[in-house]
């Protein structure tokens, strides 16, 4: 009797787990790997500078001095002691597009510097797309051969990393960030990070 | 029969697509480097393929990575660290077994051997079965009907 039900219930049993197994796949997203950077230092880069304009928090001022390609460079030592965004976007980027908004929104709430890793782009385009949308970047920086894109394992833009105050990365976010990862993730995180030495 | 031509055809020049044509070398021993490596490590865009298949800008630029590397007296093993520092074991097509890669090297091993061993006592019963049907499944009734059997034998067909 015992063997007999075991004949029944072992298919469901195995049935069950390969649904469970099934259902989790599906909700994977495969596009998603994480980044072997989290908990390292932050990739040394000395990039030039897309512009130098200070953050206006998306608020484009016409009128204003154009924004040009500069000689200035950036790197991640200019950052230490503070809590710093990452984010790797492009003109030519369709995701970026959606993300702009939220980036501007974020930058407003000035809780943390924004740098952008202009990526794979040409500076004209590139100050074009922040002169119509609005810059939430503190500073942007050029990556017109995709070298530091590289080093920082970035293969679909936009990427979004969080650096803390040592230099060391602590999140990475891949494709375009929503108003509810801002809420969920970024803001908490970056409170952390603040509060840390 | 012209239909059937044509998807042959079409089916041989998959090969005519590889991306790019692989720079040379001085070196026969960093060509063929060049080759394994760019037929190992994924493409993270389009993941099903390798940097050497896939037409993707971030191949490109990886292909140029691991030219330069090996250009400038880079082992197979530093670039293939040098991608994995930055991409995480994923970039690999064959992965390095570690404790997070167990399951994927074992799990076909294991499902293998589950199998086996299912087989194995399927086989074992059928034969059970075949050599003593009496107390195969209807216990009872079988050692009835041989009782009845045996008497038959003992005493002669009555009939």
């Amino acid at each position: 009797m015992n063997l007999l039900m075991l004949k029944y219930i072992l298919p469901l049993v195995l049935f069950s787990v390969l649904a469970v197994f099934l259902a989790l796949g599906l909700n994977l997203n495969p596009s998603e790997i994480p980044s072997p950077l989290i908990g390292k230092p932050a990739p040394v880069f000395s990039a030039p500078k897309l512009q130098t304009t200070a953050r206006d928090g998306g608020s484009v001022a016409i009128g204003r001095e154009p924004m040009r390609p500069t000689e200035e460079k950036l790197s991640p030592a200019d950052l230490k002691g503070q809590v710093w965004l990452f984010n790797v976007w492009a003109s030519w980027c369709a995701s970026c597009r959606s993300e702009h908004p939220i980036l501007n929104q974020l930058a407003r709430q000035k809780t943390a510097i924004i740098v952008g890793l202009n990526y794979k782009d040409e500076p004209e385009a590139a100050l074009g797309w922040l002169a119509q949308l609005g810059n939430p970047y503190d500073v942007s920086i050029m990556d017109q051969d995709g070298r530091i894109g590289i080093d920082w394992g970035v293969y679909g833009v936009p990427e979004t990393f969080v650096i803390d105050k040592q230099g060391v990365v602590r999140y990475k976010h891949t494709g375009p960030v929503t108003t509810d990862d801002v809420q969920r993730v970024f803001l908490p995180l970056i409170a952390t990070l603040q509060a840390e030495n | 029969m012209k239909y059937l031509l044509i998807i042959l055809l079409l089916v041989l020049s998959g090969s005519a697509y590889a991306a790019g044509v692989s720079p040379q070398f001085a070196n026969p021993e960093q060509q063929e480097a060049y080759e394994t490596l760019t037929s190992e490590l994924r493409c993270l865009v389009c993941q099903n393929q390798t940097i050497a298949d896939s037409n993707a800008e971030l191949a490109a630029d990886l292909r140029r990575q691991v030219y330069e590397m090996l250009q400038q007296g880079k082992s197979k093993q530093d670039i293939a660290q040098f991608m994995t520092d930055r991409y995480g074991d994923f970039v690999l097509y064959n992965p390095p077994f570690k404790l997070k890669t167990g399951v994927l090297w074992l799990g076909p091993v294991a499902f293998l051997l589950i199998g086996l061993v299912i087989v194995f006592l399927f086989v074992r019963r059928k034969k059970a079965e075949a050599t003593m049907p009496a107390h195969a499944e209807h216990g009872n009734e079988n050692a009835e009907k041989l009782a009845k059997i045996r008497s038959l034998l003992e005493k002669g067909d009555p009939s």
